[in-house]
């Protein structure tokens, strides 16, 4: 394992204990990240797969291991590691606009002027089509609208690695599909470094450049990293029929429901 | 006439029976907006003014029924009106002393709410705050203040005689320790109740405690603690009303008492009227405030 990589996930155990019982979650997880890539984590419910991520994120510590960004040790929560959590977590009190503007406002407090930083909220309001209803509050939009808002707070904050809780978990299919496009054609643009949890195969294919398939709980472990060699910019029409395409999808198929199908946790 | 206002007026007239009539005879035309607003007026009216009054008459002429009998021990609501009269026309007038109109008794008695309820504000939510951000605060306070809350307010106020040696900052008192307990209480819910997404985006984003408390806490925890405040006012307006009766000096509650050491019925009735409606406003005005704070909160 290279202290080299741009994120770099090292034996990782995390457990939790309550009342003197211990519940492993994660067991020994390691995972190198290149910067601009693009990876999915998918896995059975409740297999740790957020647990993961907030462990990233430095939302959660860790029992055992070691998370590097950039050669630096990941000990706290930060704007440079944005999350967009599983359900949206706008602040309900706040339009559209100042759920980003908040961000903006503390994030760039020292090197972005007020005129400044009122642009770049804007801007990544404008980048996910959602100027028209800026000054809604989150209970005045759909559930789309405020994913769209959750991942334009968390580009605000220009982040080095952006972290994908299942955001298109809760959507119907059209809006998915939508959302999907835009964040494929807005990394397309940005380059960011992103680890994206879902429970979507296609969605995995479709985004991905590497797809992390989880084992079940407990003491979950990265069971396979599948590439996905697919030239981008990806058409969703296209690659129907494409046969890497398809043999990605049935590898991710075959992991999830053959050798790891879900079982009723005792 | 188009469908939709047609379906319109047939839930209109479902809902308010007597105005059916009125409503059809109106559909015809097309309605102007002062028209609208007039239906609108008339609708409110109709739904949340007609029957309060109805059912208050039908009380007021059963009572009337019952008191004017020769012999009976309380004035029938003729007789409260005729003897009142002069306290009901001139609410403002002041001959010195404690013989003042009741518009100045209420109002030394709503300065002490003011006095006592602010602080019980202030003190209460910090409280709040604290003993529902901290666990150990919560350990050691909650136990203490669970008992505490349910001395009744008038047991307090000999304690708080003995300790201030004048009546003011007694009664303030009074109505400062009745109303922050469900204060603190309801804060302390409000706080802990705060979802963990929103304190994971203040850590994500790096807000500082300030920053988290002004931009994440209180308005998270703010329709939580404006139902302690709605409770607090009530509760204090019930306080001040029986403290005043034993500190005396200007105020409501002293007049109640005046009046019943000189047997004028009426005039407590009257006074009575006048503190149930003063609640009623206090309460009405605490919730709008409330209202207008948490748009949008209270349905996350
Ligand atoms: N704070 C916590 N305290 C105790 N146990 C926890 C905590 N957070 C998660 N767990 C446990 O860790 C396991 C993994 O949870 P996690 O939320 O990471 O699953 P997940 O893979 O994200 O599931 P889903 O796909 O349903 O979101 C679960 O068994 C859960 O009960
Ligand atoms: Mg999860």
């Amino acid at each position: 394992m290279s202290a080299q990589a741009f994120l770099s996930i090292q034996h990782v155990d995390k457990a939790f204990s309550r009342g003197g019982v211990t519940n492993e979650v994660l067991k020994d997880v390691s995972l190198d990240v290149h910067e601009g890539e693009y990876i999915s984590i998918i896995g059975h419910s409740g297999c740790g797969k957020s647990t993961l991520l907030n462990i990233v994120a430095g939302l959660t510590g860790v029992t055992k291991g070691v998370v590097f960004l950039e050669g630096k040790v990941v000990d706290e929560p930060g704007p440079d590691r944005a999350v967009v959590f599983q359900n949206h977590s706008l602040l309900p009190w706040l339009t559209a606009y100042e759920n980003v503007a908040l961000a903006v406002d503390k994030v760039f407090a020292k090197t972005k002027s007020k005129a400044e930083r009122h642009e770049w909220t804007m801007r990544q309001i404008e980048l996910v089509n959602m100027a028209h209803a800026k000054d809604r509050r989150p209970s005045e939009i759909s559930g789309g609208m405020k994913q769209r808002i959750g991942i334009a707070r968390a580009l605000a904050m220009q982040p080095k690695v952006l972290l994908l809780d299942e955001p298109f978990g809760a959507l119907d299919a059209l809006t998915r599909t939508h959302l999907q496009d835009q964040v494929m054609q807005i990394q397309a643009e940005l380059k960011n470094t992103v680890l994206m949890i879902t429970h979507d195969v296609d969605e995995a294919v479709l985004l991905s450049d590497r797809i992390v398939m989880m084992t079940n709980g407990p003491s979950a472990r990265i069971g396979e990293v599948l590439s996905v060699p697919l030239e981008r910019p990806r058409k969703r029409l296209e690659l129907v029929s494409d046969r890497t395409y398809i043999a990605a999808r049935a590898a991710v198929l075959k992991f999830l429901y053959e050798r790891h199908r879900f079982v009723e946790a005792a | 006439m188009s469908a939709p206002v047609l379906k319109l007026d047939d839930a209109r007239a479902t809902k308010a029976a007597p105005a059916a009539e009125v409503v059809a005879f109106r559909a015809p035309k097309a309605p102007s907006p002062i028209a609208k607003r007039a239906r609108r007026v008339f609708d409110w009216a109709a739904t949340t003014l007609i029957p309060p009054l109805v059912v208050l008459a039908l009380l007021l002429l059963f009572w009337e029924l019952i008191c004017s009998r020769p012999g009976s021990a309380l004035p029938p609501p003729s007789q409260v009106v005729t003897d009142t009269w002069e306290l009901i026309v001139d609410p403002f007038y002041d001959r010195g002393g404690l013989d003042k109109g009741l518009f100045w008794h209420l109002l030394a008695s709503l300065q002490r709410v003011a006095v006592g309820y602010a602080i019980a504000v202030v003190v209460g939510v910090a409280l709040g705050v604290l003993v529902g951000q901290s666990t150990w605060a919560m350990r050691g306070l909650d136990p203490i203040f669970q008992i505490l809350r349910t001395v009744p307010p008038l047991a307090w106020l000999p304690l708080s005689l003995a300790a201030f040696r004048d009546g003011q900052p007694s009664a303030i008192f009074v109505i400062f320790i009745t109303s922050v307990w469900p204060i603190i209480i309801n804060t302390a819910v409000g706080i802990r109740n705060i979802p963990t997404d929103y304190s994971n985006v203040a850590k994500v984003i790096r807000l500082n405690g300030f920053e988290y408390f002004t931009k994440i806490m209180i308005p998270a925890a703010a329709p939580y603690i404006f139902t302690g405040l709605r409770i607090g006012v009530g509760l204090s307006w019930l306080a001040i009303v029986a403290a005043e009766m034993l500190i005396g000096g200007v105020g409501i509650g002293f007049f109640i008492w005046d009046a019943w050491n000189s047997s004028n019925i009426s005039d407590i009735i009257l006074a009575l009227v006048y503190v149930g409606v003063v609640g009623f406003i206090l309460d009405r005005i605490v919730a709008f405030i409330a209202n207008a704070v948490t748009r949008g909160t209270a349905t996350a």
